[in-house]
Protein backbone atom coordinates (compact mmCIF):
# COMPACT_ATOMS: atom_id res chain seq x y z
CA UNK A 1 0.00 0.00 0.00
CA UNK A 2 1.52 3.14 -0.76
CA UNK A 3 1.79 6.12 1.86
CA UNK A 4 2.30 9.22 0.59
CA UNK A 5 4.48 11.67 2.64
CA UNK A 6 7.04 14.37 3.36
CA UNK A 7 10.70 13.81 5.00
CA UNK A 8 11.44 17.05 6.16
CA UNK A 9 15.50 17.49 6.81
CA UNK A 10 15.98 19.71 9.25
CA UNK A 11 19.71 20.15 8.66
CA UNK A 12 18.93 21.69 5.53
CA UNK A 13 16.42 24.21 6.37
CA UNK A 14 17.02 27.69 6.32
CA UNK A 15 13.69 29.04 7.46
CA UNK A 16 12.90 31.11 4.27
CA UNK A 17 8.85 30.10 5.01
CA UNK A 18 9.11 29.76 1.06
CA UNK A 19 6.99 26.63 1.52
CA UNK A 20 4.81 28.55 3.79
CA UNK A 21 3.59 31.21 1.16
CA UNK A 22 3.65 28.75 -1.49
CA UNK A 23 1.37 26.95 0.09
CA UNK A 24 -0.80 29.34 0.88
CA UNK A 25 -0.52 30.83 -2.72
CA UNK A 26 -1.19 27.25 -4.12
CA UNK A 27 -4.57 26.21 -1.72
CA UNK A 28 -5.91 28.90 -1.35
CA UNK A 29 -6.39 29.61 -5.46
CA UNK A 30 -7.54 26.07 -5.81
CA UNK A 31 -11.10 24.84 -6.41
CA UNK A 32 -11.74 24.00 -2.48
CA UNK A 33 -12.19 27.82 -2.14
CA UNK A 34 -10.06 30.55 -0.08
CA UNK A 35 -8.21 30.68 3.00
CA UNK A 36 -9.33 33.07 5.12
CA UNK A 37 -6.46 35.75 5.62
CA UNK A 38 -7.81 38.89 7.87
CA UNK A 39 -6.00 41.86 8.10
CA UNK A 40 -2.64 40.70 5.94
CA UNK A 41 -1.17 44.01 6.06
CA UNK A 42 -2.56 45.10 9.53
CA UNK A 43 -1.45 45.47 13.25
CA UNK A 44 -2.43 41.55 13.68
CA UNK A 45 -2.80 39.60 10.56
CA UNK A 46 -4.35 36.30 11.17
CA UNK A 47 -5.63 33.69 8.83
CA UNK A 48 -5.60 29.62 8.15
CA UNK A 49 -2.14 28.21 6.91
CA UNK A 50 -1.51 24.16 6.28
CA UNK A 51 2.19 24.73 6.89
CA UNK A 52 3.80 26.89 9.32
CA UNK A 53 7.57 27.22 9.94
CA UNK A 54 8.86 27.83 13.14
CA UNK A 55 12.11 28.36 14.82
CA UNK A 56 13.64 27.11 17.81
CA UNK A 57 16.95 27.87 19.73
CA UNK A 58 18.41 24.69 20.63
CA UNK A 59 21.11 24.86 24.29
CA UNK A 60 23.14 28.04 26.03
CA UNK A 61 24.39 30.89 24.86
CA UNK A 62 27.17 30.35 23.57
CA UNK A 63 26.81 26.79 22.34
CA UNK A 64 23.32 27.01 20.51
CA UNK A 65 21.67 26.29 17.71
CA UNK A 66 19.25 27.48 15.74
CA UNK A 67 16.78 25.19 14.67
CA UNK A 68 14.15 26.28 11.92
CA UNK A 69 11.26 23.27 12.26
CA UNK A 70 8.52 23.50 9.35
CA UNK A 71 5.61 21.81 10.40
CA UNK A 72 2.31 20.77 8.54
CA UNK A 73 -0.03 17.61 9.04
CA UNK A 74 1.79 14.65 9.21
CA UNK A 75 -0.82 12.26 7.62
CA UNK A 76 -0.52 9.74 10.60
CA UNK A 77 -1.10 6.32 9.41
CA UNK A 78 -3.47 5.67 12.86
CA UNK A 79 -4.82 8.98 12.42
CA UNK A 80 -6.44 10.45 15.88
CA UNK A 81 -8.24 13.12 14.12
CA UNK A 82 -10.24 10.61 11.87
CA UNK A 83 -12.51 8.49 13.76
CA UNK A 84 -13.23 11.28 16.29
CA UNK A 85 -15.18 12.75 13.66
CA UNK A 86 -18.77 12.73 13.89
CA UNK A 87 -19.55 13.48 10.20
CA UNK A 88 -17.13 11.52 8.18
CA UNK A 89 -15.61 14.56 6.85
CA UNK A 90 -12.08 13.63 8.06
CA UNK A 91 -11.02 10.46 6.02
CA UNK A 92 -7.66 8.72 5.38
CA UNK A 93 -7.73 7.99 2.05
CA UNK A 94 -7.35 4.11 0.92
CA UNK A 95 -5.48 4.03 -2.10
CA UNK A 96 -2.25 6.78 -1.18
CA UNK A 97 -2.70 7.12 3.04
CA UNK A 98 -3.69 11.41 2.64
CA UNK A 99 -5.48 12.27 5.54
CA UNK A 100 -8.33 15.23 4.16
CA UNK A 101 -11.79 17.01 5.07
CA UNK A 102 -14.45 16.90 2.75
CA UNK A 103 -15.39 20.73 3.26
CA UNK A 104 -18.80 20.33 2.56
CA UNK A 105 -19.77 17.42 4.99
CA UNK A 106 -17.77 18.88 7.72
CA UNK A 107 -19.97 21.11 10.43
CA UNK A 108 -16.80 23.01 12.20
CA UNK A 109 -17.15 21.01 15.22
CA UNK A 110 -13.47 21.47 16.01
CA UNK A 111 -13.64 18.04 18.01
CA UNK A 112 -11.20 17.11 15.13
CA UNK A 113 -8.61 19.64 16.16
CA UNK A 114 -8.83 18.71 19.33
CA UNK A 115 -7.74 15.34 18.75
CA UNK A 116 -4.53 15.86 16.72
CA UNK A 117 -1.57 16.57 18.91
CA UNK A 118 0.44 18.67 16.74
CA UNK A 119 -1.81 21.19 16.44
CA UNK A 120 -1.97 20.97 12.48
CA UNK A 121 -5.28 21.89 11.99
CA UNK A 122 -7.26 24.83 11.35
CA UNK A 123 -10.70 26.33 11.18
CA UNK A 124 -11.37 28.41 8.51
CA UNK A 125 -13.36 31.71 10.37
CA UNK A 126 -15.06 32.76 6.97
CA UNK A 127 -15.88 29.67 5.83
CA UNK A 128 -16.36 27.73 9.50
CA UNK A 129 -14.80 24.15 8.24
CA UNK A 130 -12.03 22.69 9.47
CA UNK A 131 -8.45 22.70 7.03
CA UNK A 132 -5.53 21.39 6.73
CA UNK A 133 -2.20 20.31 4.55
CA UNK A 134 -3.92 18.04 2.05
CA UNK A 135 -0.37 17.05 0.05
CA UNK A 136 -2.08 18.96 -2.58
CA UNK A 137 -3.98 16.20 -3.45
CA UNK A 138 -4.95 18.22 -6.70
CA UNK A 139 -1.67 18.35 -8.17
CA UNK A 140 -0.21 15.08 -7.11
CA UNK A 141 -2.46 12.97 -9.81
CA UNK A 142 -2.91 16.39 -12.07
CA UNK A 143 -1.94 15.00 -15.50
CA UNK A 144 -1.97 18.54 -17.44
CA UNK A 145 0.85 19.44 -14.85
CA UNK A 146 4.14 17.74 -16.41
CA UNK A 147 5.75 15.08 -14.39
CA UNK A 148 8.42 16.45 -12.42
CA UNK A 149 5.57 19.26 -11.16
CA UNK A 150 2.77 16.70 -10.38
CA UNK A 151 4.30 17.14 -5.98
CA UNK A 152 3.09 19.57 -3.26
CA UNK A 153 3.31 23.06 -4.15
CA UNK A 154 5.85 23.20 -0.65
CA UNK A 155 8.16 20.70 -2.40
CA UNK A 156 8.43 22.75 -5.55
CA UNK A 157 9.09 25.90 -3.40
CA UNK A 158 11.75 25.10 -1.26
CA UNK A 159 15.28 26.72 -2.57
CA UNK A 160 17.37 24.11 -0.24
CA UNK A 161 15.87 21.08 -1.18
CA UNK A 162 14.58 20.44 2.67
CA UNK A 163 11.35 18.88 2.22
CA UNK A 164 10.98 15.62 0.29
CA UNK A 165 8.16 13.50 -0.99
CA UNK A 166 7.31 10.13 -1.82
CA UNK A 167 6.04 7.05 -1.08
CA UNK A 168 7.83 6.15 2.75
CA UNK A 169 5.96 2.47 2.24
CA UNK A 170 8.22 1.94 -0.54
CA UNK A 171 11.59 0.86 0.72
CA UNK A 172 13.51 2.14 -2.13
CA UNK A 173 11.89 5.67 -2.55
CA UNK A 174 13.90 8.50 -2.10
CA UNK A 175 12.24 9.35 1.33
CA UNK A 176 12.41 5.85 2.53
CA UNK A 177 15.99 5.68 2.01
CA UNK A 178 16.47 9.38 3.15
CA UNK A 179 14.59 8.25 6.37
CA UNK A 180 16.41 4.50 6.51
CA UNK A 181 20.41 6.51 6.30
CA UNK A 182 19.93 9.32 7.88
CA UNK A 183 18.04 9.00 11.00
CA UNK A 184 14.20 10.15 10.28
CA UNK A 185 12.22 9.97 12.91
CA UNK A 186 8.59 10.35 13.67
CA UNK A 187 7.24 13.38 15.77
CA UNK A 188 5.80 12.47 19.30
CA UNK A 189 6.30 9.22 19.13
CA UNK A 190 4.30 8.25 22.98
CA UNK A 191 1.23 8.60 21.10
CA UNK A 192 1.14 6.09 18.82
CA UNK A 193 -0.05 8.20 15.40
CA UNK A 194 2.47 6.88 13.19
CA UNK A 195 3.44 9.57 11.27
CA UNK A 196 3.97 9.35 7.81
CA UNK A 197 6.00 13.02 7.80
CA UNK A 198 9.46 12.18 8.68
CA UNK A 199 12.38 14.82 9.80
CA UNK A 200 15.74 14.47 9.17
CA UNK A 201 17.83 15.56 12.32
CA UNK A 202 20.65 18.10 12.14
CA UNK A 203 23.73 16.59 11.38
CA UNK A 204 26.94 18.25 12.57
CA UNK A 205 29.85 17.91 9.76
CA UNK A 206 33.24 17.41 12.17
CA UNK A 207 36.51 16.95 10.49
CA UNK A 208 39.18 14.71 12.35
CA UNK A 209 42.56 14.94 12.41
CA UNK A 210 45.04 12.78 13.88
CA UNK A 211 48.59 13.39 14.78
CA UNK A 212 49.72 11.03 12.31
CA UNK A 213 47.94 13.49 9.74
CA UNK A 214 49.81 16.27 11.01
CA UNK A 215 53.47 14.86 11.05
CA UNK A 216 53.69 11.56 8.47
CA UNK A 217 54.44 8.66 10.20
CA UNK A 218 55.87 7.48 7.01
CA UNK A 219 58.09 10.80 7.20
CA UNK A 220 61.95 9.64 5.48
CA UNK A 221 63.47 12.19 7.22
CA UNK A 222 62.10 10.58 10.62
CA UNK A 223 62.54 7.30 9.52
CA UNK A 224 66.25 7.86 8.74
CA UNK A 225 66.75 9.68 12.12
CA UNK A 226 68.26 12.37 9.98
CA UNK A 227 68.29 15.72 12.19
CA UNK A 228 68.07 19.27 10.62
CA UNK A 229 71.50 21.05 11.38
CA UNK A 230 71.14 23.55 14.40
CA UNK A 231 70.37 26.78 13.47
CA UNK A 232 73.34 28.91 12.43
CA UNK A 233 74.35 31.75 15.15
CA UNK A 234 75.03 35.17 13.66
CA UNK A 235 73.72 36.78 10.29
CA UNK A 236 72.76 34.98 7.83
CA UNK A 237 72.02 35.79 3.94
CA UNK A 238 68.36 36.52 4.81
CA UNK A 239 69.29 39.03 7.54
CA UNK A 240 70.84 41.07 4.64
CA UNK A 241 69.29 41.10 1.37
CA UNK A 242 66.02 41.89 0.52
CA UNK A 243 64.02 40.30 -2.97
CA UNK B 1 -8.45 24.64 25.97
CA UNK B 2 -10.11 27.77 25.76
CA UNK B 3 -13.55 26.90 27.52
CA UNK B 4 -16.41 27.75 24.79
CA UNK B 5 -18.99 29.48 26.22
CA UNK B 6 -21.59 27.54 24.01
CA UNK B 7 -19.83 23.95 25.29
CA UNK B 8 -20.12 24.86 28.72
CA UNK B 9 -23.74 25.63 28.83
CA UNK B 10 -24.76 22.75 26.79
CA UNK B 11 -22.74 20.71 29.29
CA UNK B 12 -24.36 21.82 32.23
CA UNK B 13 -28.46 22.43 30.77
CA UNK B 14 -28.07 18.63 30.11
CA UNK B 15 -26.62 17.93 32.84
CA UNK B 16 -29.27 19.13 34.75
CA UNK B 17 -32.47 18.45 32.55
CA UNK B 18 -30.76 14.23 32.82
CA UNK B 19 -31.12 15.00 36.54
CA UNK B 20 -34.15 16.37 37.14
CA UNK B 21 -35.71 13.67 34.64
CA UNK B 22 -33.94 10.91 36.77
CA UNK B 23 -35.55 12.52 40.23
CA UNK B 24 -38.62 12.90 38.43
CA UNK B 25 -38.36 9.23 37.30
CA UNK B 26 -37.25 7.90 40.40
CA UNK B 27 -40.22 9.64 42.36
CA UNK B 28 -42.55 7.68 40.37
CA UNK B 29 -40.68 4.23 40.34
CA UNK B 30 -40.98 4.35 44.47
CA UNK B 31 -44.59 5.38 44.03
CA UNK B 32 -44.83 2.30 42.17
CA UNK B 33 -43.47 0.04 44.64
CA UNK B 34 -45.80 1.90 47.29
CA UNK B 35 -42.49 3.59 49.06
CA UNK B 36 -43.99 6.77 48.27
CA UNK B 37 -47.25 8.37 47.94
CA UNK B 38 -47.83 8.99 44.30
CA UNK B 39 -47.86 12.39 43.08
CA UNK B 40 -50.21 14.30 40.62
CA UNK B 41 -49.53 13.11 37.07
CA UNK B 42 -49.94 16.52 35.48
CA UNK B 43 -48.45 18.80 38.50
CA UNK B 44 -45.87 16.64 39.04
CA UNK B 45 -44.54 14.12 37.04
CA UNK B 46 -45.61 15.69 33.47
CA UNK B 47 -44.62 18.84 34.45
CA UNK B 48 -41.15 17.99 35.97
CA UNK B 49 -40.35 15.98 32.87
CA UNK B 50 -41.77 19.02 30.72
CA UNK B 51 -39.18 21.04 32.76
CA UNK B 52 -36.16 18.21 31.97
CA UNK B 53 -36.90 18.58 28.52
CA UNK B 54 -36.75 22.62 28.70
CA UNK B 55 -33.16 22.35 30.05
CA UNK B 56 -32.21 19.71 27.37
CA UNK B 57 -33.66 21.64 24.59
CA UNK B 58 -31.64 24.76 25.84
CA UNK B 59 -28.32 22.40 26.33
CA UNK B 60 -29.67 21.59 22.10
CA UNK B 61 -29.47 25.36 20.98
CA UNK B 62 -26.48 26.28 23.15
CA UNK B 63 -24.56 23.43 21.19
CA UNK B 64 -26.05 25.07 17.89
CA UNK B 65 -23.44 27.83 18.18
CA UNK B 66 -20.38 26.03 19.08
CA UNK B 67 -21.00 24.60 15.16
CA UNK B 68 -19.58 26.24 12.27
CA UNK B 69 -21.88 24.71 10.05
CA UNK B 70 -25.15 23.94 12.03
CA UNK B 71 -26.96 23.23 9.50
CA UNK B 72 -25.14 20.13 8.50
CA UNK B 73 -25.52 18.84 11.99
CA UNK B 74 -27.86 16.10 10.88
CA UNK B 75 -24.78 14.46 9.14
CA UNK B 76 -23.18 14.02 12.91
CA UNK B 77 -25.21 11.40 13.33
CA UNK B 78 -23.82 9.10 10.83
CA UNK B 79 -19.98 8.10 12.88
CA UNK B 80 -21.72 6.60 15.83
CA UNK B 81 -19.42 3.55 15.13
CA UNK B 82 -15.98 5.57 16.13
CA UNK B 83 -16.57 8.88 17.20
CA UNK B 84 -18.20 9.78 20.87
CA UNK B 85 -19.32 12.81 19.28
CA UNK B 86 -21.40 11.31 16.87
CA UNK B 87 -23.09 8.66 19.49
CA UNK B 88 -24.25 12.06 21.87
CA UNK B 89 -25.58 13.57 18.59
CA UNK B 90 -27.88 10.35 18.75
CA UNK B 91 -28.30 10.16 22.69
CA UNK B 92 -29.53 13.38 22.99
CA UNK B 93 -32.29 13.64 20.84
CA UNK B 94 -33.68 10.10 21.98
CA UNK B 95 -33.13 11.33 25.16
CA UNK B 96 -35.46 14.26 24.49
CA UNK B 97 -37.98 12.31 22.78
CA UNK B 98 -38.12 9.09 25.31
CA UNK B 99 -38.91 12.55 27.98
CA UNK B 100 -41.31 14.23 25.92
CA UNK B 101 -43.40 11.17 25.35
CA UNK B 102 -43.16 10.10 28.97
CA UNK B 103 -44.46 13.70 29.75
CA UNK B 104 -47.16 13.72 27.25
CA UNK B 105 -48.22 10.23 28.73
CA UNK B 106 -48.65 11.54 32.27
CA UNK B 107 -50.40 14.77 30.71
CA UNK B 108 -53.06 12.71 29.20
CA UNK B 109 -53.36 10.40 31.57
CA UNK B 110 -52.23 7.30 29.07
CA UNK B 111 -50.89 5.43 31.80
CA UNK B 112 -52.67 1.83 31.47
CA UNK B 113 -51.38 -0.57 34.58
CA UNK B 114 -49.55 -3.30 32.39
CA UNK B 115 -49.17 -5.67 35.38
CA UNK B 116 -50.25 -5.66 38.79
CA UNK B 117 -48.55 -8.03 41.47
CA UNK B 118 -49.74 -9.68 44.10
CA UNK B 119 -48.22 -7.44 46.89
CA UNK B 120 -49.80 -4.40 44.76
CA UNK B 121 -46.66 -3.22 42.96
CA UNK B 122 -48.20 -1.48 39.54
CA UNK B 123 -46.48 -1.94 36.37
CA UNK B 124 -47.64 1.23 34.92
CA UNK B 125 -47.11 2.30 30.58
CA UNK B 126 -45.18 5.34 32.16
CA UNK B 127 -42.52 3.07 33.93
CA UNK B 128 -41.85 1.66 30.97
CA UNK B 129 -41.27 4.65 28.74
CA UNK B 130 -39.72 6.19 32.07
CA UNK B 131 -36.98 3.44 32.48
CA UNK B 132 -35.94 3.82 28.58
CA UNK B 133 -35.53 7.48 29.68
CA UNK B 134 -33.43 6.95 32.10
CA UNK B 135 -31.43 4.27 29.75
CA UNK B 136 -30.86 6.86 27.48
CA UNK B 137 -30.04 9.40 30.08
CA UNK B 138 -27.06 7.52 31.18
CA UNK B 139 -25.98 6.46 28.05
CA UNK B 140 -25.50 9.93 27.43
CA UNK B 141 -23.52 10.59 30.18
CA UNK B 142 -21.47 8.28 29.08
CA UNK B 143 -21.29 9.81 25.62
CA UNK B 144 -20.46 13.35 27.11
CA UNK B 145 -18.13 12.03 29.53
CA UNK B 146 -16.28 10.00 26.80
CA UNK B 147 -16.40 12.83 24.45
CA UNK B 148 -13.83 14.20 26.55
CA UNK B 149 -11.95 11.27 28.20
CA UNK B 150 -11.24 9.21 24.84
CA UNK B 151 -9.10 11.90 23.79
CA UNK B 152 -5.93 10.84 25.27
CA UNK B 153 -3.40 12.68 24.76
CA UNK B 154 -5.27 15.34 27.07
CA UNK B 155 -4.28 13.95 29.91
CA UNK B 156 -6.13 15.74 32.12
CA UNK B 157 -9.14 14.14 30.55
CA UNK B 158 -8.06 11.03 29.86
CA UNK B 159 -9.75 9.02 32.82
CA UNK B 160 -12.83 7.38 33.86
CA UNK B 161 -13.58 10.11 36.18
CA UNK B 162 -14.31 12.36 34.29
CA UNK B 163 -17.48 10.44 33.09
CA UNK B 164 -17.89 9.56 36.55
CA UNK B 165 -18.36 12.85 37.13
CA UNK B 166 -20.25 14.38 34.65
CA UNK B 167 -22.43 11.53 35.57
CA UNK B 168 -22.65 12.99 39.23
CA UNK B 169 -22.40 16.18 38.97
CA UNK B 170 -25.34 16.39 35.96
CA UNK B 171 -27.79 14.26 38.14
CA UNK B 172 -26.33 16.10 41.45
CA UNK B 173 -27.83 19.20 39.93
CA UNK B 174 -30.95 17.85 38.30
CA UNK B 175 -31.89 16.30 41.97
CA UNK B 176 -31.10 20.02 43.78
CA UNK B 177 -33.80 21.52 41.31
CA UNK B 178 -35.82 18.38 41.89
CA UNK B 179 -36.06 19.39 45.83
CA UNK B 180 -37.27 23.04 45.15
CA UNK B 181 -40.05 21.72 42.26
CA UNK B 182 -41.30 19.02 44.71
CA UNK B 183 -41.63 22.06 47.60
CA UNK B 184 -43.66 23.94 44.59
CA UNK B 185 -46.23 20.91 43.63
CA UNK B 186 -45.11 17.81 45.80
CA UNK B 187 -44.45 19.17 49.09
CA UNK B 188 -44.23 15.45 50.44
CA UNK B 189 -41.19 14.30 48.12
CA UNK B 190 -38.97 17.01 49.23
CA UNK B 191 -37.09 15.23 52.37
CA UNK B 192 -36.62 12.11 50.16
CA UNK B 193 -35.06 14.54 47.41
CA UNK B 194 -33.09 16.62 49.87
CA UNK B 195 -31.52 12.81 51.23
CA UNK B 196 -30.97 11.96 47.69
CA UNK B 197 -29.75 15.42 46.91
CA UNK B 198 -27.08 15.04 49.79
CA UNK B 199 -25.68 11.95 48.99
CA UNK B 200 -25.05 12.71 45.54
CA UNK B 201 -23.78 16.14 45.91
CA UNK B 202 -21.13 14.54 48.81
CA UNK B 203 -20.13 11.27 46.42
CA UNK B 204 -19.73 13.94 43.40
CA UNK B 205 -17.48 16.19 45.72
CA UNK B 206 -15.32 13.22 46.50
CA UNK B 207 -14.95 12.04 42.46
CA UNK B 208 -14.30 15.80 41.35
CA UNK B 209 -11.93 16.38 44.21
CA UNK B 210 -10.18 12.92 43.72
CA UNK B 211 -9.99 14.15 39.24
CA UNK B 212 -8.61 17.53 41.36
CA UNK B 213 -5.69 15.78 42.61
CA UNK B 214 -4.99 13.11 40.22
CA UNK B 215 -4.24 16.11 37.83
CA UNK B 216 -2.70 17.97 40.08
CA UNK B 217 0.09 15.50 39.85
CA UNK B 218 -0.13 14.94 36.22
CA UNK B 219 3.08 13.65 34.44
CA UNK B 220 3.20 14.78 30.51
CA UNK B 221 3.97 12.51 28.55
CA UNK B 222 5.07 15.33 25.51
CA UNK B 223 7.62 17.47 25.80
CA UNK B 224 9.39 20.28 23.99
CA UNK B 225 11.83 17.13 23.18
CA UNK B 226 9.13 14.58 21.70
CA UNK B 227 7.39 17.31 19.99
CA UNK B 228 10.39 18.45 18.19
CA UNK B 229 12.35 15.22 18.58
CA UNK B 230 15.60 16.97 19.62
CA UNK B 231 17.78 15.73 22.65
CA UNK B 232 18.53 18.55 24.71
CA UNK B 233 17.16 20.05 27.92
CA UNK B 234 17.49 23.45 26.92
CA UNK B 235 15.09 24.49 23.90
CA UNK B 236 14.00 27.44 23.67
CA UNK B 237 10.86 28.88 20.53
CA UNK B 238 11.99 31.97 19.41
CA UNK B 239 8.96 32.20 16.53
CA UNK B 240 5.80 30.78 16.67
CA UNK B 241 5.84 31.18 12.65
CA UNK B 242 3.21 34.03 12.95
CA UNK B 243 2.85 37.03 15.05
CA UNK B 244 -0.74 38.24 15.07
CA UNK B 245 -2.45 34.71 16.66
CA UNK B 246 -4.22 31.92 15.23
CA UNK B 247 -6.86 29.37 15.49
CA UNK B 248 -3.92 27.57 17.50
CA UNK B 249 -3.37 30.51 19.84
CA UNK B 250 -6.56 31.01 20.34
CA UNK B 251 -8.60 27.95 20.74
CA UNK B 252 -5.85 25.95 22.75
CA UNK B 253 -5.77 28.16 25.77
CA UNK B 254 -7.29 29.83 28.22
CA UNK B 255 -5.55 32.75 28.37
CA UNK B 256 -5.78 33.82 32.21
CA UNK B 257 -3.26 33.81 34.66
CA UNK B 258 -2.77 31.01 37.09
CA UNK B 259 -4.14 33.25 39.64
CA UNK B 260 -7.57 33.24 38.23
CA UNK B 261 -7.17 29.73 37.90
CA UNK B 262 -6.83 29.40 41.40
CA UNK B 263 -9.56 31.54 42.35
CA UNK B 264 -12.07 30.16 40.10
CA UNK B 265 -11.42 26.74 41.38
CA UNK B 266 -11.96 27.26 44.63
CA UNK B 267 -15.10 29.50 43.95
CA UNK B 268 -16.83 26.22 42.04
CA UNK B 269 -15.78 23.88 44.77
CA UNK B 270 -17.91 26.14 47.12
CA UNK B 271 -20.38 27.07 44.93
CA UNK B 272 -21.41 24.21 43.35
CA UNK B 273 -20.76 22.01 47.11
CA UNK B 274 -21.14 23.09 50.05
CA UNK B 275 -23.31 26.47 49.75
CA UNK B 276 -26.19 24.94 47.73
CA UNK B 277 -26.30 22.04 50.64
CA UNK B 278 -26.37 24.38 53.60
CA UNK B 279 -28.92 26.49 51.13
CA UNK B 280 -31.26 23.98 50.67
CA UNK B 281 -31.46 22.72 54.09
CA UNK B 282 -32.07 26.21 55.25
CA UNK B 283 -35.20 26.22 52.78
CA UNK B 284 -36.61 22.65 54.20
CA UNK B 285 -35.92 23.76 57.87
CA UNK B 286 -37.87 27.08 57.58
CA UNK B 287 -40.59 25.74 54.55
CA UNK B 288 -38.84 28.46 52.17
CA UNK B 289 -39.27 27.26 48.68
CA UNK B 290 -37.75 30.25 47.44
CA UNK B 291 -34.26 29.62 49.43
CA UNK B 292 -34.23 25.89 47.46
CA UNK B 293 -34.48 27.19 44.38
CA UNK B 294 -31.93 29.90 45.48
CA UNK B 295 -29.93 26.63 45.96
CA UNK B 296 -30.47 25.31 42.96
CA UNK B 297 -29.00 28.60 41.33
CA UNK B 298 -25.99 29.04 43.29
CA UNK B 299 -25.16 25.56 42.39
CA UNK B 300 -25.86 26.03 38.52
CA UNK B 301 -23.48 29.46 38.59
CA UNK B 302 -20.71 27.46 40.39
CA UNK B 303 -20.96 24.50 37.82
CA UNK B 304 -20.88 27.02 35.17
CA UNK B 305 -17.63 27.48 36.46
CA UNK B 306 -16.97 24.02 37.32
CA UNK B 307 -17.05 23.50 33.80
CA UNK B 308 -15.43 26.51 32.52
CA UNK B 309 -11.92 25.08 34.68
CA UNK B 310 -12.55 21.43 33.79
CA UNK B 311 -11.91 22.77 30.22
CA UNK B 312 -8.73 25.23 31.15
CA UNK B 313 -7.55 23.05 32.88
CA UNK B 314 -6.64 20.64 30.16
CA UNK B 315 -3.67 21.22 28.48
CA UNK B 316 -3.50 20.18 24.92
CA UNK B 317 0.15 19.36 23.57
CA UNK B 318 -0.20 21.42 20.86
CA UNK B 319 0.46 24.08 22.85
CA UNK B 320 4.50 22.86 23.10
CA UNK B 321 4.58 24.57 19.35
CA UNK B 322 3.26 27.59 20.82
CA UNK B 323 5.21 29.42 23.42
CA UNK B 324 6.92 32.54 21.70
CA UNK B 325 5.27 35.25 19.19
CA UNK B 326 8.28 36.34 17.35
S1 LIG C 1 -0.92 15.26 11.99
FE1 LIG C 1 -2.82 15.64 13.09
S2 LIG C 1 -4.29 16.16 11.49
FE2 LIG C 1 -2.56 15.17 10.47
S3 LIG C 1 -3.15 12.99 10.37
FE3 LIG C 1 -1.91 13.25 12.23
S4 LIG C 1 -3.42 13.61 13.83
FE4 LIG C 1 -4.48 13.95 11.89
S1 LIG D 1 -14.57 19.89 12.50
FE1 LIG D 1 -15.32 18.85 10.64
S2 LIG D 1 -13.74 17.36 10.12
FE2 LIG D 1 -13.38 18.00 12.24
S3 LIG D 1 -14.46 16.50 13.51
FE3 LIG D 1 -15.89 18.18 13.19
S4 LIG D 1 -17.04 17.59 11.35
FE4 LIG D 1 -15.23 16.27 11.41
Amino acid sequence: MTQLALVIDLNVCVGCHACVTSCKEWNTSGPAGTMCDDNPYGESPTGTFFNRVQTYEVGVFPNTETVHFPKSCLHCEDPPCVPVCPTGASYKRENDGIVLVDYDKCIGCRYCSWACPYGVREIDEHEKVMKKCTLCVDRLYDESLPEAERKPACVMACPTSARLYGDVHDPESEVSVAIRENGGYALMPEWGTKPSNHYLPRRKTRLHIHEDELQRADNPLTKEQREHAAPVEGPILDDTTSW
Amino acid sequence: MHPAFSVVFLTTLIGVGQGLFLAVFTGQSYSAVELLPTEDSVMFYGTGAMIALGFLVAGLIASVFHLGRPERAWRAATRWRTSWLSREVIALPAVMGLVFIYAIMHYFGWDTVIFTSSTGARLQATLVVGTLGAVATFALFLCTGMIYAAVKFLQEWATPLTVINYLLLGTMSGFTLAVAFASYTAPDLVGFFAVWTTIITVAAFITRMASLIRNNNIKYKSSMQTALGIRHSQIQQKSMGFMGGSVNTRDFFHHKTLMFMKNIKWIFILLVFPIPLFFMWMGINSGNSNVMLTAFIIQYIGLLAERWFFFAQANHPQNLYYQTVG
